[in-house]
């Protein structure tokens, strides 16, 4: 409205401060990526570029889903384990397909693999939202106990092994499970593809849909939200079957790049996908966070994390290093919010109430 | 008057407060008297709460002095505060829904033996001595969370009194209190004048403001503008220095007809957690553009009525229809597809999600209708809020700022807002007027007023007998889950209201179980 617009001065200084504030992962992001390509040798050539975006993109996927879950109130600590099981699967339907015990069995295709294994992925995201909603578990302790149940059948899956070669067979279509992890579309690789996918599509549904609204809305007061007639535990299922989707093709990519599938894969990933989301201005109690600052987020960790191998220092100081940025963001992150009330106020208080 | 038998405890001098954008206090000079109710009154925003939390030690003055039996001090912090005796209960209320009416009366002074260990036996004791004075039936060992509003309240005032304050702020502590229940805080407050303790009373209930004050200040944008003694002040006078000239009328418009029945409920009963009916076989029927006040004490089951209504208690019997269709799925979002709204008594649980913008907390009921297909149309969003604003007189500087960026009346009207775009058939009101000022609530009427003369069939609850005998064009009277009284608009009398609300209530403080 046209108040905004004749504000004093000082305002305007606190909205240039807001606006620097909002803008700070993408800042991080940048003053990073110049940091590394004047210390790091080849940090800008395009194979490591190409490396490194697909080094972010795992975290990215399991960020987006964890992004939705947190917003809603919540927390997902299985995805780790979603991502070593769903892998695991995929493994194992490429390499046995599933046998019927009469001495023959089904084999699949590409496609038909990734879809099993998401709704495998879907599935514990379920199982989540069901014990959450309907059994009244919180929902770090639910997300715990799927984190080692998820593990514990992966492990259980091979006997701690490892599915080898996972090639596929060009006589069941499933040669080119491959691709998925090593090819690329126009010179980029396919998991970037599908990373701009389900990012365009996740914040999609955060601005532009009634869910995504019901998603702040529930994770800003579930009370109020409730009594607006939002569906509430419909709500949660969505959050936790996505953040399993995330995790389902996270699987997928990690067992194609590497042509096997290792059941301890994906150990401690949502830790990463957290401070992915916390980076990005998500807040941890609920109702506040955006899909495009959590990927800037993921891309700032990633970035941080490769950068700091090619200048050769030691992966203990890269923890410290980690650790210390995200708790930097959440502090300034603080900052953000004080500014931003006060910009309101005032914005209020001109207005004459 | 009496000067010397009411000496002066505390004074601000020349007090000042600036906030980032705002003076909320501008050099005012206020004088506390002891053993006396000292009445502070003004619109929302006109700086009651700001002197308030200067004295209270919450806030410190930008310029100007306080000073406590003439000399001077530094309000450092609510400690400092307490310290000189200075107890206040706020009007957003301080309690730690978690724990027990006890621990929340003796928090940071609990009860120890030998500083080690604390001594619940003792707490519990006192607790139920406090409560005894107040004539409150309160369990100390209840969760403050399972408690009602009104008994937060008297909880609150507990924890004053507990700590021997010389001083005592109350900050709206009617608000949600009932008619018996503001008896018996004003008769805690005479006997706490007897002991000569100063209190400060801050309310938007003119005439408890008179019956109960002895000295009255008046405060407009940050400046006092009106202080004496209470000897010879009315109403008009108080609105006048409140608000300049402006009169302060519900607003009675012609009367207009009324339409076919569109809301029924029939026997409807919600079970309590003590094993008897919270709401007790209670049926009621609303024509369109009928106004209903529902009237009675805090706890008769008047708001669990209107919640049953809108579905928020899926194990409730009894029927509802509006329109003549029955509402048979019990889920929120279906109640209000059938044409319920509801406006919820405690606007910041229920009403609002206070992360989000007044935006996207005006349109969070009506989103289906402002997609298609899941997509949000958010530009007509935006053009349909910016309607809802001008047409319910919102001052808000930008629909995409924080909800809890605005005052209490304006925040109400983000509610009532977000009911109307449901387009409902049938307005559910629970304490409408609830901590909004004197010029917001009239203006909140005005829209009760227009909306019923449009065909809305409104519903509303209220424990203030002004407010249900000038707005309703129909009253029923609950008490103890049941309907004890019905009154059309000229059989409505204050006594006969005040008698049907007693009625069951002297047995009701032995046993509920009775109820049944």
């Amino acid at each position: 409205m046209t108040a905004t617009n004749e504000q004093a001065p000082i305002e305007g200084n606190s909205s240039a401060l807001l606006l620097l504030l909002k803008a700070r992962t993408f800042i991080a992001l940048i003053l990073v990526t110049v940091f590394f390509a004047v210390f790091a040798p080849n940090f800008l050539s395009a194979a490591n570029m190409v490396i490194m975006s697909k080094h972010v993109a795992l975290n990215a996927f399991l960020a987006i889903g964890m992004t939705f879950v947190i917003v809603s109130g919540g927390i997902d600590l299985s995805v780790g384990s979603i991502v070593g099981l769903c892998g695991m699967v995929a493994g194992y339907l490429v390499l046995n397909g599933i046998d019927l015990g009469l001495g023959w069995s089904i084999q699949f295709n590409t496609l038909e693999i990734c879809l099993m294994v998401i709704a495998v992925g879907v599935f514990i995201g379920a199982i989540n939202a069901f014990l959450i909603t309907k059994l009244n578990v919180a929902p770090f302790i639910a997300t715990l106990g799927t984190l080692y149940v998820a593990r514990g059948a992966a492990m259980l899956s091979s006997d701690g092994r490892t599915f080898p070669n996972l090639n596929g067979n060009p006589d069941y279509g499933s040669d080119s499970f491959r691709w998925i992890g090593t090819g690329d579309i126009l010179g980029i690789p396919v998991s970037i593809w599908m990373l701009v996918a389900v990012g365009i599509l996740a914040a999609y549904i955060a601005n532009r849909t009634p869910l995504g609204r019901f998603i702040y809305a529930v994770g800003g007061n579930e009370r109020a939200a409730g009594l607006s007639g939002v569906k509430v535990t419909r709500v949660k299922y969505f959050v936790y079957m996505f953040s399993g989707f995330c995790g389902a093709l996270v699987g997928i990519i990690i067992s194609s790049q590497l042509v096997a599938a290792h059941p301890a894969t994906g150990d401690t990933f949502e830790l990463n996908a957290i401070a992915a989301a916390v980076l990005g201005g998500t807040s941890m109690a609920g109702g506040r966070g955006k899909i495009g600052g959590t990927i800037v987020g993921a891309f700032v960790i990633g970035v941080l994390s490769d950068g700091l191998v090619m200048m050769g220092v030691s992966s203990f100081w890269q923890t410290v290093i980690k650790g210390l940025v995200i708790i930097a963001a959440v502090v300034i992150d603080q900052a953000q919010q004080r500014v931003q009330a006060r910009v309101a106020l005032q914005q209020q208080a001109a207005i004459g109430q | 008057m009496a000067e010397e038998t009411h000496p002066i405890g505390l004074q601000i001098r020349a007090g000042t407060k600036v906030y980032p954008g705002t003076v909320a206090l501008k050099s005012a000079d206020f004088d506390l008297r002891m053993g006396a109710v000292n009445v502070l009154v003004g619109e929302n925003g006109a700086g009651k709460s700001t002197m308030m939390k200067v004295i209270a030690g919450v806030e410190q003055l930008t310029s100007g002095s306080i000073l406590i039996d003439g000399i001077e001090v530094h309000l450092g912090s609510t400690e400092d505060a307490a310290r000189h005796g200075i107890g206040i209960v706020f009007q957003e209320l301080n309690l730690f829904p978690n724990m027990t009416v006890a621990d929340n009366i003796f928090i940071n002074r609990e009860k120890t033996r030998f500083g080690i260990d604390i001594d619940r036996a003792q707490q519990r004791e006192e607790t139920r001595a406090l409560m005894r004075r107040l004539e409150h039936d309160i369990d100390p060992d209840t969760l403050v969370g399972d408690l009602k509003v009104g008994q937060q309240q008297i909880v609150e005032i507990a924890k004053s009194l507990a700590q021997d304050a010389r001083i005592l702020i109350l900050d709206e502590p009617t608000s949600a209190l009932s008619a018996a229940e503001v008896e018996i805080l004003f008769r805690v407050i005479d006997e706490l004048k007897r002991d000569g303790v100063g209190i400060v009373y801050i309310s938007h209930r003119l005439e408890e403001l008179i019956r109960v004050g002895d000295y009255i200040t008046v405060l407009r944008d940050g400046v006092i503008t009106g202080a004496r003694s209470m000897e010879g002040v009315d109403i008009p006078w108080i609105v006048l220095n409140m608000i300049g000239d402006a009169s302060k009328d519900f607003p009675k418009t012609i009367d207009h007809p009324f339409g076919e029945e569109v809301f029924r409920a029939e026997d409807v009963y919600l079970p309590n957690t003590s094993g008897g009916f919270s709401v007790n076989g209670v049926s009621m029927a609303l024509r369109a553009g009928e106004i209903l006040g529902v009237y009675g004490l805090m706890g008769a089951g008047r708001t669990e009525f209107v919640e049953t209504a809108m579905g928020r208690y899926p194990h409730a019997r009894g029927k509802f229809y509006v329109d003549g269709k029955e509402a048979k799925s019990a889920h929120v979002s279906d109640r209000i597809k059938l044409g319920l709204a509801i406006i919820p008594e405690d606007r910041k649980q229920d009403g609002l999600v206070q992360i989000l913008s007044i935006r996207e907390n005006m349109t969070l009921s009506s989103l289906g209708d402002l997609s298609k297909m899941g997509h949000l149309d958010v530009k007509r969003e935006k053009t349909t809020v910016v309607d809802y604003v001008k047409q319910l007189v919102i001052k808000i500087a930008s629909p995409e700022n924080p909800v809890s960026s605005l005052s209490g009346g304006n925040q109400q009207k983000v509610v009532i807002g977000k009911a109307l775009m449901t387009k409902p058939k049938v307005l559910l009101m629970d304490e409408p007027s609830r901590g909004i000022d004197i010029g917001a609530k009239a203006e909140v009427f005005r829209v009760m007023r227009q909306l019923a003369a449009e065909g809305l069939g409104i519903i509303f609850v209220t424990s203030d007998l002004e407010e249900v005998l000038g707005l309703s064009d129909r009253i029923i009277v609950m008490s103890n889950g049941r309907i004890t009284g019905e009154f059309t608009k000229e059989s409505a009398t204050e006594t006969a209201l005040i008698s049907a609300s007693a009625v069951g209530h002297a047995v009701s403080h032995e046993h509920k179980e009775t109820a049944r």
